[in-house]
């Protein structure tokens, strides 16, 4: 029997809602299938199965909110018949370790440190007595301690009388209602996940400025070439840049692995770059562009074109939200000169660029005005050091200075 | 079509990429790109719209010379005028 478990769809996931099945019973699923559309605090996902198999059940209910590793549904592998007493109806229970594990959707991104269990909860001392003195189920409240741990103030905040609504609102009021509250949602889960990255990575710093008039003198003579659909932007040879670099420095594309006792760098299978999308009611998503280094600039244009317009149409799939092995960051063109992120656990660095500019450059002993754009790289000091830091930057300098053999 | 029929497309096309905006407070004679928080990839799709449904090739060398609504507008219908 495969269980098919709810995926971490990146470090700051805790817990999902089911919105849709995809499957029925008795479906074959194939490996990559969308077998559900699940909810996240940032965006609905759909997630995909990465077992073959067919289902035999499906346990988890429509609006279902459940933590990471909750068994949703069961599959039988080929062959397999159900075994006894399976076949009940039930809620969606959270994963046991003797359960077998589903190669998760997520191989990648799990978090580096494993929260509590889903099946206990952390409840603080003063807490537990006070929901007792005021009369507050535990086992309703959703805790925003560390690891969800309910706190005082979840007790309180429970406890405390509602106020009565005097007039019904408007469907556009409770749609307002509806957006604040997910904006508010999503903030606090990029605060979890960011405090968590400043709190547990050492993160070092290094920039590059990097004149992109060969750069841009060759998107512009390319695009001269291409109907309007197909141009490209800069951020495509940026990007493409990145994965190329990526090849000689693979200790800044994987992940920093925290397990039974042991912690070290994993190095990424493959280069998966992670874009920070901004969405337009605010917060951002980083899904990814998969195998990033050996796509063309016309494909990882159009991929992210899509993976853009998707995000914000809130389609993404679960494979792109969780296997990015790297995350880039680029402010275009209204952003600011340069930008130092904030590394996404359990990834070990992030690129930044700023804004392209025009700005005086000394050159041979003269002084010129090119555009220039400020590359940064935020890294994880227990994986790598500023020195290769630096050179991976200047390596992607120099791969910027000859843009036509990134176009390969 | 006229300047207002053009701006009129503009806007729908600017609302489906922009929902947020408020196209009432827009002011066709201030930048663009400041009156509504559009990314490169915005803009791109944004002129693509146009493109689509007016059937206007807009090069890329052109695309310095849209500033304003109104730089757009003026823009597309000098086009569509010469078509």
């Amino acid at each position: 029997m495969i269980e098919f478990k709810l995926p971490s769809l990146g470090a700051d996931m805790d817990e999902g809602t089911l919105l849709e099945w995809k499957v029925d019973v008795g479906d074959t699923v194939k490996k990559g299938q969308v077998v559900a559309i699940v909810d996240t605090t940032k965006t609905a996902v759909d997630v995909e199965s990465w077992q073959e198999g067919t289902v035999h059940r499906l346990i988890a209910e429509i609006g279902q909110k459940m933590p990471v590793g909750t068994v949703m549904a069961l599959l039988l592998a080929a062959g397999e018949t159900a075994p006894a007493g399976v076949d009940a109806g039930g809620t969606p229970r959270p994963a046991s370790e003797a359960a077998p594990a589903v190669p998760a959707a997520a191989p990648a991104a799990a978090p580096a440190v494993v929260a509590a269990a889903p099946g206990r909860r952390m409840i603080s001392p003063a807490a537990r007595k006070h929901a007792e003195e005021k009369g507050v189920d535990l086992d309703s409240l959703t805790g925003t301690g560390p690891h969800g741990a309910v706190t005082l103030e979840d007790v309180e905040r429970a406890a405390a009388p509602r106020p009565v609504p005097t007039v019904e609102k408007s469907a556009a009021e409770k749609a307002a209602v509806q957006q604040a509250a997910r904006a508010a949602d999503m903030r606090k889960t990029i605060a979890a996940a960011m405090s968590r990255s400043k709190r547990e990575i050492p993160h070092y710093y290094v920039a590059e400025d990097i004149p992109l008039a060969k750069a841009l003198t060759w998107l512009q003579a390319a695009n001269a070439q291409r109907p309007m659909a197909e141009r490209l932007l800069p951020a495509a040879l940026l990007l493409k840049a990145v994965a190329m670099a990526l090849k000689r420095f693979p200790e800044l594309n994987g992940y920093w692995r925290q397990e039974n006792g042991n912690a070290g760098f994993v190095p990424g299978a493959a280069i998966n770059l992670g874009v920070a999308i901004s969405l337009r009611q605010g917060g951002l998503i980083a899904p990814a562009l998969l195998g990033a280094d050996g796509k063309s600039l016309t494909q990882l244009m159009q991929e992210l074109t899509d993976l853009v317009k998707r995000t914000r149409a809130g389609s993404l799939r679960s494979s792109e939200m969780s296997e990015a092995t790297i995350t880039v960051t680029n402010l275009g063109d209204q952003g600011s000169n340069s930008v130092f992120g904030v590394i996404t656990p359990p990834q070990v660095a992030l690129v930044g660029f700023g804004r392209i500019a025009e700005r005086p450059w000394a050159d041979n002993g003269g002084l010129k005005v090119l555009p220039v754009v400020t590359a940064s790289l935020s890294a994880d000091h227990r994986v790598s050091d500023g020195h290769r830091g630096a050179l991976f930057l200047i390596e992607l300098n120099e791969l910027l200075q000859r843009p036509e053999e990134l176009d390969k | 079509m006229t300047y207002s029929e053009i701006r009129a497309v503009a806007l729908a096309t600017l609302l489906s990429i922009a929902p947020e905006v408020e196209v009432d407070e827009l002011r066709d004679d201030r930048t663009l790109r400041s009156q509504v928080d559009l990314d490169s990839m915005d803009w791109l799709n944004f002129l693509l719209g146009l493109h689509e449904k007016l059937k206007v090739e807009i090069p890329e060398a052109d695309y310095a010379k849209l500033i304003t609504l109104n730089d757009v507008v003026t823009y597309l219908q000098k086009k569509l005028g010469a078509a």
